[in-house]
């Protein structure tokens, strides 16, 4: 026979302090385990995101990041004449010939703290590859022209890039002329202005990158073939959702290796705490485990109400550090990408993923606290349980 | 001293239930000890800085280079008594994950600027006369096992091509602050090869060292050498050497900042821990409670004794932590030493685990101490556990 859960529930709520002060210690921790994933997930979410299927990124030979690649003219020239490209219907090769660079700015809430912005220098076909990016405040910058526009992450975070604001660097001063919005992709937090005027400034003859879009993904790995064994090429293509999710990977691994770490030795914590909980709680109802012995509940059923126990418990803390960590997707995190050395705005990610990997990592800690406790109790001889109090 | 024996007496009536408790003290003080010491670690660059040292970069982004020529009108600039170059050169010794860093520098006049590298003068000749030479530190000689006469690979993302040195000095440290995580080798070597390959990057350099007199000038002496560019192509921006590496800090600040917090969170759950421990502790014995109250102790007093109970706990498992400490901080340097060069246990860190765990007692304590001093005789001795 079974003790029915609303026993089980009844005896959490009936020792309420003890309950609430278990139930927020696992709490926290559920709520640092999982601000971790959403973390990882939401950079992952914006790196990825911000890479089209059906792009292609090409830079130089190990150059591993758009910032240290240079792609000489002669080979973008070539790049152009792939049979796998999308074209125009005026045959316009749909292939853009980028100039990145990094720019170091001071930060809006502290401004004698710098950190690195990416300045993109793209022709028009750049925009149309991109076409998740908005204009949200002025115009788009004129070709041929000293004006940038910055994304909305870099107009929150820095200082001296509002609207009608001039930037100098490379000799020249840039005028802010619009806000875009790439919706929550990584171009979020770059500066856009004219190609050829950058590649000037910056005294340059190599493009850093080409982006290009395939008329088919499939045809790729034909083209990557093709490229590789051409001796007059030395350079690296990757499909843009790929490069994107590569530049995210050390970033990714330091978050989630140090949560892990965090997780396992809080959690060490938690499980004592709900350890001691339980062991009072069996002590304390020794009288009451031998009547329900004596009234014919078996052992088993005693160990599965006191382990039902504490994962109930561990469950509502699980509830309760989830609905904590669910407030932080309103936060959005600036910092700087290790590997492509620039500042990267990115949000915590609640994925139901998470949701459910948090509630189990609770109720892991519940049943390894509880389960000493709940051998205890269902050992118990009645006779000595009944003659306890 | 009764009041002492009783209160100890109290502590370990429950024996499972104070051990456990003083267990997950000690893992809290313990992760807190070692969140602190990885925070501080973030600061290692800037404790190993020096005041009269200042560095020029150009001001676009370190990823940019300066020419070579802006040294001797930096060396003009009154207060500045010694100029160098040195340049990131982001090489790979085999893997990715064999991250250090390397630096190709003007020997003969970078080195006479950090007295904090302590040379064998024989190995430095040998360095100075070798093209390919590298001198390398003392910890990261050990990390990978470089000898005197090694050959050391390397490949860049920065610089394509296999590039080989040969070990030719190992440097140690002059004093704890000193980081010997990183290799240097001769600027010339990396410009020749530049001038090859790619003309029209050769005699760049990515920041100027500046050494100065008179630390005290530093922010005349850099707003002099900034003057000194301005309007032209490269202009600089140069700061101390202490303020160019918190800038390095301050761009993944938002990690630094969250590592901080966390190490409070684990104090607030062994907060709960503990509160819930005396919580229990003063309900059952509220009886009791009333019986000493009963037998004319003041109320005052039977405060004291659960209050004691609980700073007893808090004092044991926070002292064990603070032991324990020291060796698991040895532990986990060794296990990240790629990625921290330096892990200092500083006295306030120790001070921070005290403060912690005094607090986590005062606040277990508190509330079931308030209660048991306010318990009526009666109701106490009717109460059943």
């Amino acid at each position: 026979m079974k003790i029915p859960l609303s026993y089980v529930a009844r005896n959490l709520w009936v020792r309420r302090l003890t309950t609430g002060l278990t139930a927020a210690g696992m709490a926290l921790v559920v709520f640092v385990f999982a601000a971790v994933l959403m973390l990882d997930a939401g950079l992952k979410t914006t790196l990825v995101s911000t890479g089209a299927a059906d792009n292609v990124v090409v830079i130089r030979q190990g150059s591993q990041t758009e910032v240290q690649s240079g792609v000489q003219r002669d080979q973008a020239s070539l790049l152009e004449t792939m049979p796998e490209i999308a074209r125009a219907a005026d045959g316009t090769p749909l292939l853009s010939k980028e100039t990145v660079v990094l720019n170091s700015l001071p930060k809006i809430d502290e401004p004698t703290k710098r950190s690195n912005v990416v300045v993109r220098g793209l022709p028009e076909m750049g925009r149309t590859l991109r076409p998740q990016v908005k204009i949200v405040q002025g115009r788009m910058f004129r070709t041929g022209s000293s004006e940038i526009i910055v994304g909305s992450s870099v107009a929150r975070q820095f200082a001296g890039v509002e609207m009608g604001q001039q930037l100098s660097f490379a000799g020249r001063q840039w005028l802010v002329v619009g806000v875009f919005d790439a919706g929550k992709t990584a171009f979020d937090s770059e500066i856009w202005g004219d190609v050829d005027q950058m590649m000037q400034a910056f005294r340059r003859s190599a493009y850093s990158s080409v982006i290009a879009k395939l008329s088919d993904p499939a045809s790729y790995t034909v083209m990557k073939a093709r490229l590789d064994d051409d001796p007059r090429l030395k350079i690296d293509i990757k499909p843009e959702r790929q490069f994107y999710e590569d530049q995210s990977r050390s970033l990714s691994n330091f978050i989630t290796l140090l949560g892990m770490a965090l997780s396992i030795i809080f959690s060490l914590g938690a499980m004592i705490g709900a350890t001691i909980t339980m062991y009072a709680a069996v002590a304390m109802r020794t009288g009451e485990i031998g009547t329900l012995r004596a009234l014919g509940f078996q052992r088993s059923s005693i160990l599965t109400a006191f382990l039902t126990e504490a994962l109930l418990l561990a469950f509502v803390g699980g509830l309760m550090g989830l609905a904590a960590a669910s407030f932080l997707t309103a936060i959005t995190v600036s910092t700087t990408n290790f590997q492509s050395f620039s500042e990267l705005a990115f949000s915590f990610a609640l994925t139901p993923k998470i949701v459910v990997q948090s509630l189990l990592f609770a109720l892991i800690m519940g049943f390894v606290g509880g389960f000493l406790p709940a051998i205890r109790a269902s050992r118990m001889k009645i006779v000595d349980a009944l003659r306890a109090d | 001293m009764f009041f002492l024996k009783f209160v100890l007496r109290n502590v370990f009536r429950a024996r499972l239930r104070a051990g456990l408790t003083i267990l997950g003290l000690v893992i809290a003080t313990l992760a807190f000890g070692l969140l602190q010491t990885v925070v501080r670690a973030w600061y290692a660059g800037a404790d190993a800085s020096s005041a009269t040292r200042l560095v020029s970069r150009n001001a676009i982004s370190l990823t940019f280079s300066m020419p070579l020529y802006y040294r001797e009108k930096i060396r003009a600039v009154p207060g500045v008594t010694g100029v160098s170059v040195s340049n990131w050169f982001g090489g790979i010794y085999k893997e990715p994950k064999n991250f250090f860093a390397q630096f190709a520098v003007d020997a003969p006049t970078f080195f006479p600027m950090y007295p904090e590298f302590i040379f064998d003068p024989v190995e430095y000749q040998d360095f100075l006369r070798d093209r390919t030479g590298a001198a390398i530190g003392r910890q990261l000689a050990d990390l990978y096992g470089f000898k005197v006469g090694d050959t050391v690979p390397l490949t860049s993302a920065i610089y394509p091509g296999k590039w080989e040195f040969t070990a030719r000095a190992i440097f140690d440290a002059r004093d704890e602050a000193t980081i010997t995580r990183q290799m240097y080798f001769h600027y010339d070597y990396l410009n020749e090869q530049i001038k090859k390959a790619f003309p029209r990057r050769s005699d760049q350099t990515g920041v100027f060292i500046v050494g100065i007199s008179d630390g005290q000038a530093a922010a005349n002496i850099a707003r002099d050498i900034d003057a000194e560019f301005k309007n032209s192509l490269a202009e600089t921006l140069t700061e101390t050497e202490k303020a160019f590496s918190l800038s390095f800090v301050a761009m993944v600040e938002t990690i630094v900042v969250a590592i901080q917090g966390v190490s409070y969170v684990v104090i607030l759950i062994i907060m709960a821990v503990a509160a819930n421990t005396m919580a229990m502790t003063a309900r059952e014995r509220l009886p009791e409670y009333a019986t000493l109250k009963a037998l004319g102790f003041s109320p005052g007093t039977v405060a004291a004794m659960i209050m004691g109970e609980a700073l007893l706990l808090a004092l044991i498992g926070g002292g064990l932590g603070m032991l324990l400490t020291p060796p698991v901080i040895k532990g986990f340097h060794a296990a990240t030493i790629s990625m921290f060069a330096k892990m200092p246990l500083v006295p306030q860190t120790f001070w921070l685990q005290a403060a912690c765990a005094l607090v986590v007692g005062i606040v277990a304590g508190i509330i079931p101490a308030i209660r048991a001093a306010r318990v009526k005789i009666v109701d106490g001795l009717r109460h059943v556990a």
